[in-house]
């Protein structure tokens, strides 16, 4: 019994000493948010497990030069993605505000992308959009303010997992989440971050690097 | 020699006194009062637009660092802040015509605490906005 504590103590440590060394050893790696599928493949024979990690659906919106946008727009980019709407007095000026300085930093890097998807789907016109996005400084096409149906842009954000609701009793009728959602090349989600922190700013401006050394 | 000491004893009592007056801040203490109270209601009603530093965004929220138009509207400031504003203006040089919403549940000490925090800290006053003064400030409204 003795020996058999000690053997797991033992095991205990060897394999906290290995956890260890992976992250301490290996550079920084993203998480892959969202439940993975899993496909069994049978392949000469044999079952063959083929994991694949969550990805956000195909979409198509309306940007603010009326123009129809869909994943394809942010082929080969990473991106960050997040939900506002052009009179919201509550959150979305601190998150913008917080986006922006992202979009600078990123100035004349084609390998990043932003879409910021108006909730208000009874206001935020393309019109309405494009002189926002002047407003806030936004001057190319790298930064995309889209607009969509109530169902299509409610249903995009659940495929994000950030929450939107219209409700009237919120600050501007419409109740939601601050979050920046950081997306890879092949659409999968890749970090979280509380759009109206400075900190998590710094954590994705960081998890970013990352994300552009990957393959 | 009684004139000799006269003269001593004022120099003296002239450099004790600059000493004294540039020990202590430049605002008096009801001021700095007013600007700590109000530094925490600009945080919950106004810094999210305006900027922790009162330094807007773009041109869809003016910065509040504009001395010039703090000093030429502080009559306004007040009315303002209670009932919003519509319609463009120019600050530091750059139009802004996005409306700016009211926030009617301020009571006018609160509004004075706010407007000292901004007059003194993002503009370069030094006085106490006063109760006095948003009260006159308010008087179109009521």
């Amino acid at each position: 019994m003795k020996s058999y504590l000690k053997f797991n103590f033992i095991a205990l440590a060897i394999s906290v000493f290995l956890i260890s060394c992976s992250s301490n050893g290996n550079e920084k790696k993203l998480p892959y948010i969202g439940e993975s599928t899993v496909n069994e493949k049978t392949v000469d024979g044999q079952t063959v497990t083929d994991t694949i990690p969550y990805a956000i659906p195909s979409f198509s919106f309306l940007n603010q030069d009326s123009v129809m946008i869909t994943d394809k727009t942010f082929e080969n980019k990473i991106f960050i993605a997040n939900f506002f709407f052009t009179n919201c007095p509550s959150i979305c000026p601190t998150m913008q505000r917080n986006l922006l300085q992202v979009y600078e930093k990123y100035k004349d890097d084609d390998r990043v992308a932003f879409l910021s998807h108006s909730i208000d789907f009874k206001y935020d016109s393309p019109a309405v959009l494009k002189s926002y996005a002047e407003k806030l400084g936004v001057t190319d096409d790298r930064w995309q303010f889209v607009m969509g149906s109530k169902k299509d842009i409610y249903g995009m954000a659940d495929s994000y997992f950030v929450y939107t609701k219209e409700d009237e009793t919120a600050p501007g009728g419409y109740d939601h989440q601050g979050y920046f959602m950081l997306i890879d090349k092949n659409k999968h989600i890749r970090g979280a971050y509380d759009g109206t922190l400075i900190d998590q700013i710094d954590l994705l401006l960081a998890d970013m690097e990352v994300l552009l050394k990957e393959q | 020699m009684k004139k000799h000491f006269l003269i001593i004893s004022f120099s003296i009592s002239m450099l004790l006194s600059i000493l004294i007056v540039s020990c202590q801040p430049n605002v008096s203490i009801e001021t700095a009062q007013y600007a700590v109270n109000g530094q925490k209601l600009y945080i919950t009603h106004c810094q999210n637009c305006h900027g922790a530093k009162g330094e807007g965004l773009g041109t869809l929220y003016p910065p509040l660092t504009d001395s010039t138009y703090l000093r030429q509207n502080r009559h306004q400031l007040a009315s303002i802040v209670k009932f919003g504003m519509q319609g463009a203006i120019e600050v530091a040089g750059k139009t802004f015509d996005n409306a700016m919403p009211g926030i009617k549940e301020l009571s006018n000490i609160e509004i004075a605490y706010i407007l000292t925090y901004v007059t003194t800290t993002f503009g370069k006053d030094t006085k106490t906005y006063t109760q006095e003064e948003v009260q006159e400030s308010l008087k179109g409204h009521q």
